[in-house]
Formats: C-alpha cells, sequence, structure tokens
C-alpha cells in the first residue's frame, strides 16, 4: 500500500505492507534509528514517537496508520542548532546513563509539558510511567523534566 | 521480531460504509481502533484477521463525551485519556475517572479506546466492569440497523461477545449519574492488567443504600456482577460491617483463576478488600458517611 506522511516536517511516501509496524518504517524505511524498539510487547516505550503530538508506542501501531498523518521522532526534536529545553535538562541534570529510553522520554515528556507547563513530581512520575528506563536513573528524569519546565526558552549551544 | 501474520487492510470514511465493509469480507474481517489489543496479539499470532477495517478516521462521529438529557454519551472511538480529561467524568461518574488513572500506561491511553474495550471482551479490561457497576447500554449499528445492549448481557464468554461481526459499537450510554461510586484495583506494576479489580457505584437515601452496582474485573471468564452483595447492600444504612458482608459474598460470586498474578485464595481475599475500599470511597462521594 502506498503511504504518504509528514515526518519531522517533511513529506515521506513509500510502499510498505499493510503488517509493516510504525517502529519499522520509522527505523528500517525511513532509517531514523533514534526510535529504539525493545520489548515489542507494547510495555517499555522506547519506541515512543509522537503521533499528531501524542506520544505512542510505535511498536504497537501500523504505519499505515499513519497514512495521512504526522509523526515526530527524536531526530524531529533537534532543531539543527539548538537543544530544546527538555534535551537541555537531560543534559544539565544527567538525565541519561546509556541513553537507550531518552528518545522515547523526550518525546513523552515534550509532550506531557505542552499540556501541562508546571507539573508536581508526581504528575512527571505518572507522565513517564509508560517509559521504561533499564538504568533506573529516574530521580534525574523527574530532574531533568523539572528543569524543562522551569526554564522558559530554548537554550543555546 | 514480532510482526503479525499479513493481513488486508481497508479504512472506513464512515460507519455506514465500515458496517458495509465488515458485511463484504465477512466474519474474518475485524475492525481496528486504537490497535492496542488487538495488534499485540495479532503479533503474538493470537489472532490472525483476513482483514483490517480501520476506523480512525471515525473521529468526527465517534469521538465525543457529553451530556445529553441527564444521560451520559461517550463515543466509541473516545481514548482512555479523553474519559480522564472530560470534567463531567470527574465530576458526575468518579468510577470512570479512577478506572482510567489505573489503565495501562499515558501512551496506551493515547490510543486505545473506549469501543475497542468494550467489543474486546477481555475480563481483565477495566471499563467493562466499571460500567457494569453503572449499569450502562452499549448502542451497537449494523446492517439491519441500531440496537441497545445492556451492559450485563455483552459478554458471552472469555473474549466473545453477542456482537455480530458486521456489527459496530458507536458508544455507550449511561442513564444516569450514580449519587457515589469508585473503582479500585491491584496491579502488579504500571502497565499491567488488574491482578483484581472492583467498581462500585451507588444511591443512598434516607440515609439507606437505595440500589448497588458492583462489577469486578479479572476474576472470571467474563466480567462480572456481584449480585449477592448488591442485594445485601440494598435497603441498609451503610457502615463497616455491612461493606464486610458483601466483600465476603462478592468474594464467592468471583470465579478467579491461578495465574502469574496469584493463587485462586489469593484473588478472592482481594475482592474481599477492594469491595470494602470501593464501598468506603462511594458512600463518602455520595455525602452519606457510615
Ligand atoms: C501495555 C498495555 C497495557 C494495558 N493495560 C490495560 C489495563 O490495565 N486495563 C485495561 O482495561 N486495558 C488495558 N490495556 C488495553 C487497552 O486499554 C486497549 O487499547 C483497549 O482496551 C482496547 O481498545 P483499542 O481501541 O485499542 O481496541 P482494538 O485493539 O483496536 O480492538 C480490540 C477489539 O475490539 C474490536 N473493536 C474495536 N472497536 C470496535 C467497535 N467500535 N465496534 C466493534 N468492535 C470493535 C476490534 O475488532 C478488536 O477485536 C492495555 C494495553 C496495553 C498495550
Ligand atoms: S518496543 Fe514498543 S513498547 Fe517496547
Ligand atoms: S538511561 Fe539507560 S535505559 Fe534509561
Amino acid at each position: 500500500m502506498r503511504i504518504s506522511m509528514n515526518v519531522n516536517g517533511q513529506t515521506r511516501e513509500a510502499d510498505v505492507e499493510p503488517r509493516l509496524l510504525l517502529v519499522h518504517f520509522v527505523r528500517d524505511v525511513l532509517e531514523l534509528t533514534g526510535t529504539h524498539w525493545s520489548c515489542d510487547t507494547s510495555n517499555c516505550g522506547a519506541c515512543t514517537v509522537q503521533l499528531d503530538g501524542e506520544p505512542v508506542k510505535s511498536c504497537t501501531v501500523l504505519a499505515v496508520r499513519a497514512n495521512g498523518h504526522e509523526v515526530t521522532t527524536i531526530e524531529g526534536i533537534w532543531s539543527g542548532t539548538e537543544l530544546t529545553p527538555m534535551q537541555e535538562g537531560f543534559r544539565q541534570e544527567h538525565g541519561l546513563q546509556c541513553g537507550f529510553c531518552t528518545p522515547g522520554m523526550i518525546l513523552t515528556a515534550t509532550a506531557f509539558l505542552e499540556n501541562n507547563p508546571d507539573p508536581t513530581e508526581a504528575e512527571i512520575r505518572e507522565a513517564i510511567s509508560g517509559n521504561l528506563c533499564r538504568c533506573t536513573g529516574y530521580e534525574n528524569i523527574i530532574k531533568a523534566v523539572q528543569w524543562a519546565a522551569n526554564s522558559r526558552e530554548g537554550v543555546s549551544v | 521480531m514480532q510482526v503479525p501474520a499479513r493481513f488486508d487492510y481497508e479504512v472506513a470514511a464512515s460507519v455506514e460504509e465500515a458496517i458495509r465493509l465488515l458485511e463484504r469480507h465477512g466474519p474474518e474481517a475485524r475492525l481496528l481502533a486504537g490497535g492496542h489489543s488487538l495488534i499485540p496479539m495479532m503479533k503474538l499470532r493470537l489472532a490472525f484477521p483476513e482483514t483490517l477495517i480501520d476506523i480512525h478516521e471515525l473521529d468526527g462521529e465517534l469521538r465525543y463525551i457529553r451530556e445529553e438529557d441527564g444521560a451520559l454519551e461517550i463515543g466509541a472511538l473516545a481514548r482512555h485519556q479523553d474519559v480522564l480529561d472530560s470534567e463531567v467524568v470527574r465530576e458526575r461518574y468518579p468510577i470512570l475517572w479512577d478506572a482510567e488513572t489505573m489503565i495501562a500506561d499515558p501512551l496506551v491511553r493515547n490510543m486505545g479506546t473506549v469501543g475497542g474495550s468494550l467489543a474486546h471482551g477481555d475480563p481483565a479490561e477495566d471499563l467493562p466492569a466499571a460500567f457494569m457497576a453503572l449499569g450502562c447500554e452499549v448502542v451497537a449499528r449494523g446492517p439491519g440497523g441500531e440496537r441497545t445492549i445492556p451492559i450485563d448481557e455483552l459478554q458471552t464468554g472469555p473474549f466473545e461477545t453477542v456482537l455480530d461481526p458486521a456489527e459496530i459499537i458507536v458508544g455507550a450510554r449511561i442513564l444516569r449519574a450514580p449519587q457515589g461510586s469508585a473503582y479500585t484495583k491491584v496491579k502488579r506494576r504500571t502497565g499491567d492488567y488488574a491482578s483484581a479489580a472492583i467498581g462500585v457505584a451507588l444511591n443512598i437515601s434516607d440515609g439507606e443504600i437505595r440500589d448497588a452496582g458492583i462489577g469486578m474485573c479479572a476474576v472470571g471468564g467474563q466480567t462480572l456482577r456481584a449480585r449477592g452483595a448488591e442485594e445485601i447492600l440494598e435497603g441498609q444504612r451503610p457502615n463497616m460491617e455491612l461493606y464486610k458482608r458483601a466483600g465476603e459474598r462478592a468474594a464467592e460470586e468471583s470465579e478467579p483463576s491461578e495465574d502469574a498474578r496469584g493463587p485462586v485464595e489469593y484473588k478472592r481475599d482481594l475482592v474481599k478488600v477492594l469491595v470494602v475500599r470501593a464501598l468506603e470511597k462511594a458512600v463518602e462521594r455520595a455525602g452519606g458517611g457510615a
């Protein structure tokens, strides 16, 4: 099936089998390997992308489902010159160890702050509860999200 | 790598078209809503639909939560997150709000739908138990038109419902908000289904419980109603002794089976405790404290 979608601001088209999962479309067809793929059982959130602005687990979404829609991956978060407040928060607060969960965490947390710019710690914990960090560095991830919430503008590097 | 078996894929542009496509493709066709129950089963090769009819483009028709003539109407494509975000739900149907805070995780709640929860017929799905406590009606449309299915009659067994192969759930309707309601659940961790969960909805007048609905999740081959426990409560003044008796009775009425979430005894104990907790909260919310 021919599909066309807006990925990180660009129109991307391809012929795919309906059974192709969005995570494999993004990683293998578009070669955007910043989206990670891990548990395959809808549990870990490593495969998180934003579909029409909402974070979703791309291992549990068909690529054809995104036809005509907007997808943002971690590559689309980086403007090319500036870190976003969320990325800078992860840098400042050591929000990553091995970095495997980080793309998913950043996509989830970025969408979360848009809906809830001034969250409590409990709300942050709940918001990232679908994203697992195997290094278990949750404390610093929470601090990173708080850092981003407290900073108003993007920070130049 | 888990990949579903091959299937044909269609996108419906209206409810009517979805029904026509279901008719044309026959009983091996399935609707695809959020896909968060069906796709994991297809990846594990526990489900092999020949055709998927994607209904996600029907948001305009089926994604709503509104009050109409005092009834709450929830469209089949309302996402779990929409239910959580609804003011009406939070104020008047806290049982649904409670349940949604404990369903899966925020990412899954962005995709999973109310209609999918009902149609899947999974006894471990939370919303059917909450809806059972509330006594909701499920509205389904098929080639022969629309019909209303009482929630108690929807499921016929594990993953089985009375829906015809060419029928689509368009929504759920709750005729009247209960004075008090609550949902309690024990799960091993976020993202896991319930070890056991209980929904309670009740009305109190003159200090007595006038009517009570109790739905039980994950403690039987289908979503269960604790009728005996409901009867124990009716006409009585709320108090802890009464809650405990209702809990005992509900535990007897449950039919749990042993699995990774625990043995039968443990799950019956959970029912006892969860019924008491849900009743305490529902009565408190009804403003009729014990
Ligand atoms: C990691 C994970 C954890 C979860 N934890 C929980 C939990 O704790 N509690 C819980 O209750 N749920 C849980 N779920 C299930 C989740 O809530 C499902 O998404 C939801 O219940 C089903 O909705 P769906 O839109 O995804 O359905 P789908 O997967 O799209 O469909 C499910 C079934 O219903 C049929 N169907 C869908 N819509 C309709 C309709 N309108 N009319 C007729 N048939 C229809 C489909 O053909 C299919 O057979 C979890 C899911 C995941 C992936
Ligand atoms: S790979 Fe998608 S949730 Fe783990
Ligand atoms: S930093 Fe290693 S998994 Fe989270």
